[in-house]
């Protein structure tokens, strides 16, 4: 079983070392991204993640800051926030990226086209780290 | 033979605000007539649960109607060169209109999301007409959570970002088979139908000057809102209810914007109680 982090989903260097991992696995979400070619940004915390996508695969993920990278565009919270939406059953106002962005526990900006309209499989990369809670995958 | 369901679909041609529309509903059951509203840019299916329960449908007379542009009702003659934008007049005519035609005496109406902002207008306009509303993810007024021109426009397909946009509505508790039933309403509808059901929502009917008007020894009010709906708040619903004397309103636990139709096991928890109530009103 994955170490749980006291908002109760996997701590945030768990779920970003993992990431790539349960994503890629994920065929139905692969398959969903497979017009995605790009790189965004996942703000957790005081730490920049940059991430790139091919073909709904994420083939580079770089720990940042990187002076003068560019990407398409970013999602932002702090990391106990982010915390609290991977526990597998997250609590009211944690559970949704909107719930996250109307409240101000999170924010979106950048060029949020590509976003738009890719927003099902994007939400649910943000969303996969709640499996590393749920049965211990790559614990 | 495949078992048939009790409900019954049928047409109704009908004027509505000087339009022809063609209206399609199902019922059933008998008894009190319950017509009930579904959510923007869905259509009256999210109210099929509450049509196969014998505990309801053993007293009331169960209605759905699709709003014209949403389910099997046609938008009307020359939408092809119309941005669609729904208004409270429209809309409370289209509600009457569906009402006096199928000669409903004294419905209760029950609707849901914009369903519910608008029962709290006819409480109000229509006291005498109703026997009471029940507004289920309801209040006057709420802030928007997100810019409505990414529902409709070329370089996003229209269902697949409505759906994801309300997707977190749902409440993680739901069972799969009905998050996604209630998400394909939204993956399916016609382009620019969530986006202008939503002038209506937030351009069209701030009812913060009016709700304390309802008088509920006329037209009693239940309000029924869920824990996870972040778009009407449950304390969106609580500041309504404080202006309106005699109210009776409840947080649902494990529930979203769709109680209905996201899981009907739960809903039936908060809703036999009111229907019965309301069952023994005059």
């Amino acid at each position: 079983m994955a170490k749980l982090s006291t908002a109760g989903g996997p701590p945030a260097s768990h779920a970003i070392e993992h990431l790539a991992d349960v994503v890629n696995a994920d065929q139905a979400l692969v398959h969903r991204g497979r017009f995605i070619d790009l790189q965004w940004l996942w703000q957790i915390g005081d730490v920049p993640y940059f991430i790139g996508i091919q073909r709904g695969m994420i083939l580079e993920l770089v720990r940042g800051p990187v002076l003068m990278r560019s990407h398409e565009f970013a999602i932002r919270g702090a990391q106990e926030n982010w915390e609290r939406f991977w526990t597998p059953m997250p609590r009211p106002g944690f559970h949704d990226l909107f719930a996250m962005t109307k409240s101000g526990r999170a924010s979106i900006d950048g060029n949020l086209q590509p976003l738009m309209a890719n927003l099902r499989y994007f939400k649910e990369v943000l969303a996969a780290p709640r499996k590393l809670a749920e049965d211990g995958h790559h614990g | 033979m495949a078992e048939l369901e009790p409900i019954v679909g049928r047409y109704m041609n009908l004027e509505i605000g000087g339009r022809s529309c063609r209206i399609y509903f199902e019922e059933a059951g008998s008894g009190i007539p319950l017509l009930c509203l579904h959510t923007a840019g869905a259509d009256g299916r999210q109210f099929r649960h509450l049509m196969l329960d014998p505990a309801i449908t053993d007293r009331y007379r169960v209605i759905a109607f699709d709003l014209p542009w949403h389910g099997k009702s046609l938008p009307w003659e020359g939408y092809e060169v119309e941005d669609y934008a729904l208004t409270t007049d429209f809309y409370t005519a289209a509600i009457m209109g569906v009402a006096n035609a199928l000669e409903l005496d004294r419905p209760v109406i029950m609707g849901c999301s914009m369903g519910g902002r608008i029962v709290l207008h006819l409480a109000h306009a229509h006291a005498d007409d109703l026997r009471a509303v029940i507004g289920l993810e309801a209040a006057d007024h709420q802030q928007p959570w997100y810019d409505t021109e990414w529902l409709n426009r070329p370089d996003v397909h229209g269902g697949e970002v409505c759906a994801a946009m309300i997707s977190g509505l749902v409440a993680p508790q739901s069972p799969d088979r009905y998050r996604w039933e209630t998400l394909w309403g939204y993956l399916s509808s016609g382009p620019g139908v969530f986006r202008g059901d939503l002038h209506f929502y937030r351009a069209d009917s701030d009812f913060r000057d009016r709700v304390h008007l309802i008088d509920t020894t006329r037209c009693p009010v239940f309000l029924l809102t869920g824990e996870y709906d972040f778009s009407c708040t449950p304390a969106d619903t609580l500041r309504t209810a404080k202006d309106i004397p005699g109210v009776e309103a409840e947080i649902m636990e494990d529930l979203g914007h769709f109680p209905m139709s996201e899981n009907p096991e739960k809903f039936r928890e908060y809703i036999l109680p009111v229907l019965d109530r309301v069952a023994r009103l005059k």
